[in-house]
């Protein structure tokens, strides 16, 4: 097939998804340079996987209009089809059968002939170190390795665009490490990788550019430098013997990093958002010169909370009160 | 570089897309799939072994002695009927498998790949029709054993049977159509059985419709399922059923234009 030379992976402009009332997707407007990956950072429900869905084809955008891989989202959906891959966040292979008949399935549908579709199968299962498993059926793989069939799955020919969703949720460290790996290695080969993630460290740690959003709207987009910058380095979390010398650190703190700092009287800890490392160990100095006792102190990364808190000045909210909101 | 980054390497390293399948071999690809599922859960034939079974065993005898005043001669009439009856309630599995791809997810996969749409539904339903070729051999076999003799011979059976899957087939884009509508198997259960029941029963399948009250004749002579039967059981029994026989050609057409016609649309409008 002919390769348009485009610059974009992915040009949204005001992408628009209402469900009934609710306006699930609120005039997305997005620019995803070819060759990177882009992470669509934001909690449940903001939206992430409705973008995700409309990109891919699988949703007609209420308003607004895109382009992926250079094709019109609705009126070429077709050869956008031809460019991207999707891993949806759930089951994005058949269950029932084993892996490499998941595999050799696919092969065929994009039009490998059998005796190609099936080398194809055993050299992604040798790739993704799932040949052991490579006859049992998917529903019996832990999740990490099913992570890793659906990846392979949507490889089985090479997309110019790769959309993730969510790909690491539920997952433990090292099968969330090996995804990663897997990212890198795609992109480093020339594939644009769209993912979703509720996870900052995610973000920080694949994507070139994060978007981040809420409610349905992209309230910031930058490289993981950027947004950080945007919400200091994180926070400084003490421990102290007695509540005494909690209180007279909480003085000292508020005055010295000009921030109302939150104590935990349970675990007599603590917790002040930081702008700067630098800040936080003059604060720590401080404390010594005045001759406050502590236990330990510990620096924390920012979390997505604290973007969020930063950026939209709430909480996220979390997947129980989504809940409630529903019923 | 180790074996194993080597064969990672080389298998992301860029592969092009080959030629897009034809719409033939992505349905038999599909096809391909559903049969391979039978073979991990071939508990999956349960409707179509037990069912056939249980109900021509239980209608014979139950009804037998009180409609026709022997079972023997009951069996020749109710076969056919039992035979429509049975494939046309086992159609309905088609919607149920359909609705799980959906709500497991895989179903997006196949939206977002570049083929013929409508290969996913096909290619099941023509695994389908092997389904009820199964249903209909077991019943028929069963029938003879008891006594049924159908009167228009092997070649009558062979005819009556072909129409009822081209029926069957027809009639499974209903369930198509529901499968990617309802939201829940549960609802989708029960809405098949709302439909299947009073179609199934309000025909000619267990009684000749003159011995019915005049209004429900009058649902009953246009029941499609009535159309079906009484095409069926000419050909198996060698009466004259041109009439129905084009009837059901018609019903199976309109079924297909109509409801294919929306099972693709909601298939690609799928929220």
């Amino acid at each position: 097939m002919d390769h348009k030379q485009i610059t974009y992976a992915v040009e949204a402009n005001n992408l628009v998804k209402t469900f009934g009332k609710e306006r699930a997707v609120d005039g997305i407007s997005l620019n995803v340079p070819k060759g990177i990956v882009y992470g669509f950072l934001g909690p449940n429900g903001a939206g992430k996987t409705t973008t995700i869905r409309m990109l891919a084809t699988l949703l007609q955008p209420s308003e607004g209009h895109a382009k992926v891989m250079g094709y019109d989202l609705v009126q070429e959906a077709d050869s956008v089809r031809q460019s991207i891959s999707l891993t949806g966040q759930f089951a994005s292979v058949d269950e029932e059968l084993s892996g490499r008949e998941n595999l050799i399935f696919i092969g065929r549908l994009v039009g490998f002939s059998k005796k190609d579709a099936k080398t194809r199968a055993d050299e992604l299962l040798k790739a993704f170190k799932l040949e052991d498993a490579a006859k049992r059926q998917v529903k019996k793989y832990s999740g990490g390795m099913r992570r890793r069939i659906d990846i392979a799955a949507s490889i089985v020919t090479s997309p110019d665009l790769l959309f993730l969703d969510e790909p690491t949720t539920g997952l433990d460290p090292r099968s969330r490490n090996q995804v990663w790996d897997i990212v890198r290695a795609l992109v480093k080969n020339g594939t644009t990788v769209f993912l979703t993630t509720q996870y900052l460290e995610e973000a920080d740690q694949l994507a070139d550019l994060i978007g981040v959003i809420d409610q349905g709207k992209l309230i910031a987009e930058g490289t993981s430098k950027e947004l950080k910058a945007s919400i200091g380095a994180g926070s400084l979390t003490v421990h102290f013997d007695d509540v005494t010398e909690l209180e007279k650190a909480k003085e000292i703190f508020e005055q010295q990093l000009n921030h109302f700092a939150e104590a935990n009287l349970r675990e007599i800890s603590l917790t002040v958002p930081i702008k700067e490392h630098a800040k936080a160990a003059k604060a720590i100095g401080e404390l010594a010169n005045n001759d406050v006792q502590i236990k330990d102190f510990s620096m924390s990364q920012p979390s997505l909370d604290e973007v969020f808190l930063t950026l939209t000045g709430k909480l996220p909210e979390s997947e129980g009160d989504e809940l409630h909101e529903q019923s | 570089m180790s074996n194993h980054e080597e064969a990672f390497e080389n298998a992301i390293t860029v592969k092009k897309r080959p030629k897009k399948p034809s719409a033939l071999s992505a349905a038999s690809t599909f096809a391909w799939r559903a049969l391979l599922r039978i073979r991990y859960v071939p508990e999956q034939l349960f409707d179509v072994t037990v069912f056939p079974i249980i109900f021509l065993l239980m209608f014979t005898y139950l009804f037998g002695g009180a409609i026709s005043g022997s079972t023997g001669e009951y069996l020749d009439f109710v076969l056919p009927g039992i035979l429509v009856m049975t494939v046309a309630m086992i159609t309905m599995y088609t919607g149920l498998d359909l609705n799980k791809d959906i709500e497991k997810g895989v179903f997006d996969r196949f939206r977002s790949l570049p083929i013929w749409r409508p290969a996913v539904l096909v290619g099941a339903l023509s695994v389908d029709a092997v389904r009820y070729l199964i249903a209909s051999t077991i019943m028929i076999t069963l029938g003879y054993i008891l006594g049924f003799r159908p009167e228009a011979g092997f070649g009558g059976v062979v005819l009556g049977v072909a129409l009822l899957l081209f029926f069957s087939f027809s009639l499974s884009w209903i369930w198509t159509m529901l499968g990617i509508i309802v939201r829940t198997e549960k609802a989708l259960m029960a809405m098949s059985m709302m439909i299947l029941f009073p179609l199934t029963f309000l025909s000619s399948v267990f009684v000749d419709p003159t011995t019915m009250p005049n209004w429900l004749q009058k649902f009953v002579d246009i029941n499609p399922i009535t159309f079906v039967v009484d095409a069926v059981r000419g050909l198996i029994h060698g009466t004259d059923a041109i009439g129905d026989i084009m009837m059901v050609i018609y019903i199976s057409i309109g079924l297909i234009l109509v409801f294919g016609t929306l099972t693709m649309y909601f298939f690609k409008n799928k929220e």
